[in-house]
């Protein structure tokens, strides 16, 4: 990345004893280790003060350092904190970690300077016992209330056999049911306002509305909304505890789950952070297969969202139509991957099997059906006049406040900014195909939906292009990392057959180091921080999903809004529960 | 035959007629829904699946009928009875064929206004008995929108009082012997359809049981028969609309000669019926606040100048 020394000097200067190390790492990021005691005035520096700031806090979160083995010279330290900040103007990341050494870690909180630091900080805090000073509501975000211990810790077991029989006495069972009562001052909720007493209402965790398991917790001036709080956690299934005990290849299918419409997206940033470790270099015509997957897999989720968004205004038809153009793509999907959802398709260093004959007729009749659809669901509606009067001026939101609270993806192109990781940081060999970043103007829920549907049809533009050009040649790396490896020498030459058998059994180890690598996912930008202690499992596995921040981001957008308008927004913002919780 | 049976024949025969169609309904809104939204609907239970309406009604009587702790037991079991009833009377007056009818009173369509009035009662009460933050929620839509539809709808009937000079339905359909009434009262018509649906808080009305939303809205609580009231009770809603549709703008049982009278009004109302369900299949839900403008700002002046048109007019001609 150029343009970022400028920055690492400027921070050397001027913070002198506060910046402690320069670190190198495969990501080529500028990661500056930052002594906890001067990280906000750092931080801040970098927001505002700096030429060409760093206006988006992409990423905060925290590394179990107890158990490590190579720490390659970096600062002592228990537990780090590691801010990502992403400019725009530069079109570039830096790291930030601090090192925290004291028995009862604490940093300061970065709230005031991100309005997103706020659940960042709470995850932190519930899954490593970080504490943040002057955090205005540090309580746990993804486990109960009652949960012991903090789950991300190496300390802290990842199996259940390893945690012994799970038991409820009675008392316990009491206990629990006493931590569920409603308390609205806990929730940092009023009862009255002015003159009038306010009502609670309990959306969720199981309601038609919320599309997953959510809870909302509304605070309601007659049907107006005065305030919002989101109680997530319900998903949570630990996805980036079980990569540390899983190898870096049998991880692939569960990074399928995490943002279950997304399929082989999922796998996407995954093994290209893999591959950055371990400096493999997939051949194109693997790389033309993932991109032509993936958008594949962007339709399927815009339809998705597609239907159920018109659903949630009470249009009761379109759901049906786009679930039935879904199952369409799942039948390319499943005639190229053997599934349908969760295909696991992505391996280090290419994809598991090339394309089946008479894949192209498949894409083909497909590419010629569907435009037909899209133009249906136009007139159906994006253009129908009830359709507007719902989603026209509703949950509106600038491009500045979308940036401070971390917004990607449609969300943030909803508001006018032409920014899509496909074009500003092509991967994959995106820098070689022909499309357009559509962006809307207002920033409402019908600039959202609008441009999702303008996605879809550039989604099918890219995959013409791959139809029309697959380039020839092998679909896996012959890297001796690539997992499991091409097979045609295994039987003949020692070597590889070794190689065959320690990546599949054992799996591959990766050279220590670390490396993150996002993708413009379907729902914002997703990516997956590793960090590799040189063994066959991950170290450490931090995933960035967009929907975490888009959540967080709802209750900001709906105050004064009505009830249908929280619906309207809940669809528009197109959130996956599990890619929240993960 | 003894005057007197032959009412007490009509009367049972409109009524079990009416339900039937009502129940039947269930079955025709499910498969015409799964036509217009390219799937099969139901089409296991029987031949094209036309007993699957029998086996709703077995799982909905044989369920579990229960009434929360929390409700107001005597208005909960109250509430869904009025819809029934309310709507089940208003059949009374609505004349099928010149000589099927169960009472011929010559205030027929101000007794559909009282009754349809009473109606609102049954989610004001449903709503309120529940004692649920959703069901109360709908209640308040729903009552709040049956009000002021009630409005709408009571002055765009008018314009058809005045050009027959009678609130006798029977009287209404005989003076629509040279033209059906929704060519000289279409925005009656319009305004009318507009408030039937509203009334019978169907899509794009349903804001009182917004799914989404509200869950099921004011019968969120409600399970078994109870519920089934309700269920049957929209269908029944929506037969008696379309049937006063029929009877008031498009000349209730009057057609070429080749059908019999009941015959055409039947085919009429049934036409109405799938408008209905085609609304359903077809558009989103306004918002609340949408909804009341709407009817305040558009619909009151329209229904309105309608009347005062058609006075106008009466007046020039005669």
């Amino acid at each position: 990345m150029s343009g970022t020394d400028d920055i690492v000097s400027a921070l050397q200067n001027g913070f002198g004893a506060g910046f402690l190390k320069l670190q190198n790492t495969k990501d080529e990021f500028p990661t500056c280790w930052i002594s906890g005691d001067c990280i906000i005035e750092v931080l801040s520096f970098l927001k505002n003060t700096v030429d060409r700031p760093f206006k988006m806090l992409h990423d905060l979160s925290a590394i179990d350092e107890q158990a490590r083995n190579y720490r390659g010279g970096q600062p002592d330290s228990r537990f780090t904190i590691v801010y990502t900040l992403l400019s725009f103007e530069r079109n570039s990341f830096i790291r930030l970690k601090v090192p925290l050494i004291s028995e009862k870690p604490s940093v300061k909180t970065a709230t005031n300077i991100w309005s997103s630091a706020n659940w960042y900080e709470r995850e932190v805090y519930d899954m490593f016992g970080v504490h943040f000073d002057g955090h205005p509501y540090l309580k746990r975000i993804l486990m109960p209330e009652s949960w012991k211990g903090h789950p991300l810790q190496k300390c802290h077991p990842a199996r259940a056999t390893e945690m012994g029989p799970f038991q409820l006495p009675e008392d316990k069972q009491e206990e629990e049911q006493a931590l569920l009562q409603f308390k609205p001052e806990e929730w940092g909720l009023d009862q009255v306002s002015g003159d009038d007493e306010l009502m609670f209402l309990n959306l969720g965790p199981q309601h038609p509305g919320t599309h997953g398991v959510l809870r909302l917790v509304l605070q309601l001036d007659g049907e107006h909304i005065v305030n919002v709080v989101p109680d997530i956690g319900f998903h949570h299934r630990g996805a980036e505890k079980m990569a540390e005990r899983q190898s870096w290849h049998t991880y692939i299918p569960y990074t399928d789950r995490v943002e279950y419409l997304g399929g082989v997206m999922n796998n996407f940033p995954y093994v290209m952070a893999v591959e950055k470790l371990a400096g493999i270099e997939v051949p194109p015509r693997a790389q033309v297969i993932r991109i032509m997957m993936s958008e594949l897999f962007r339709i399927s989720s815009h339809l998705v969202w597609y239907g159920t968004f018109a659903q949630d205004l009470g249009m009761m038809t379109p759901v049906f139509l786009t679930f039935y153009d879904r199952e369409k793509i799942f039948d390319i999907v499943s005639a190229v991957c053997g599934d349908r959802m969760h295909p696991n398709w992505f391996r280090i260093g290419g994809v598991t099997q090339d394309l089946p004959k008479g894949w192209d007729t498949m894409i083909r009749d497909f590419l010629d059906y569907f435009p037909k659809q899209l133009k249906l669901y136009d007139k159906m509606v994006m253009k129908n006049s009830l359709f507007k009067a719902r989603t026209v001026g509703i949950g509106v939101y600038t491009t500045e406040e979308a940036i401070d609270w971390g917004i990607t993806g449609p969300g943030l192109r909803a508001t006018g900014f032409e920014w899509d990781f496909r074009k500003k940081q092509p991967y994959s060999g995106f820098e070689n195909f022909e499309f357009d970043i559509p962006t809307g103007e207002n920033g409402d829920c019908y600039d959202r939906a609008w441009v999702r549907v303008e996605e879809m049809r550039q989604s099918l533009r890219i995959i013409e292009q791959c139809l029309k050009n697959m380039p020839e040649g092998d679909y896996k790396s012959s890297h001796p990392v690539t997992t499991p490896p091409r097979k045609e020498k295994t039987m003949y030459d020692i070597e590889t057959l070794i190689n065959h058998f320690l990546n599949v059994t054992w799996g591959p180890v990766i050279p220590p180091n670390e490396a993150i690598f996002g993708v413009e996912a379907t729902k914002g930008y997703n990516s997956y921080y590793l960090i590799s202690d040189g063994s066959t499992t991950s170290y450490r596995t931090r995933i960035r999903t967009p929907s975490f921040p888009h959540l967080q981001f709802v209750p900001y957008i709906s105050r004064g809004y009505t009830i249908p308008d929280l619906m309207a927004i809940l669809g528009s913002v197109d959130y996956v529960l599990s890619d929240v919780d993960r | 035959m003894n005057p007197i049976w032959a009412h007490i024949l009509t009367l049972v025969l409109v009524l079990l007629v009416m339900v039937t169609i009502a129940a039947g309904l269930i079955y025709v809104e499910r498969r015409m829904l799964a036509v217009w939204q390219d799937r099969l609907g139901p089409n296991r239970v029987g031949p094209f699946g036309l007993l699957q309406v029998m086996a709703d009604m077995i799982k909905i009587f044989f369920k579990e009928d229960w009434i929360p702790k929390f409700a107001d037991k005597r208005v909960f079991v109250l509430a869904p009875m009025i819809v029934m009833i309310s709507i089940l009377m208003t059949f009374a007056v609505i004349p099928f064929t010149p000589l099927i009818s169960v009472v011929n009173l010559n205030i027929g369509l101000l007794f559909f206004l009282a009754m349809s009035s009473l109606g609102a009662y049954s989610i004001v009460l449903a709503g309120w008995a529940s004692n649920n933050k959703y069901s109360l929620l709908g209640a308040i839509r729903g009552s709040a929108q049956m009000l002021s539809y009630e409005v709408f709808m009571g002055l765009s009937l008018m314009g058809v009082v005045v050009m027959a000079g009678s609130f006798n339905l029977h009287d209404i359909v005989m003076a629509q012997n040279k033209v059906w009434y929704f060519i000289p009262q279409i925005v009656g018509f319009v305004v009318f359809f507009i408030a039937g649906i509203a009334e019978t808080h169907r899509l794009p009305f349903d804001i009182p049981e917004a799914e989404s939303e509200l869950v099921a809205g004011y019968h969120s609580e409600y399970s078994g028969m109870k519920f089934g009231m309700f269920f049957v009770g929209e269908y029944l809603g929506i037969t008696l609309i379309s049937a006063l549709i029929v009877t008031l703008y498009f000349g209730g049982w009057r057609g070429p000669h080749f059908l019999p009278p009941v015959i055409w009004f039947l085919i009429k109302m049934f036409v109405f019926i799938l408008i209905f369900i085609l609304m359903r299949a077809s558009l989103p839900r306004p918002r609340y606040d949408q909804l009341m403008s709407y009817g305040w700002k558009i619909l009151l002046p329209l229904s309105l100048l309608n009347l005062l048109i058609t006075g106008a007019c009466v007046l020039y001609f005669k």
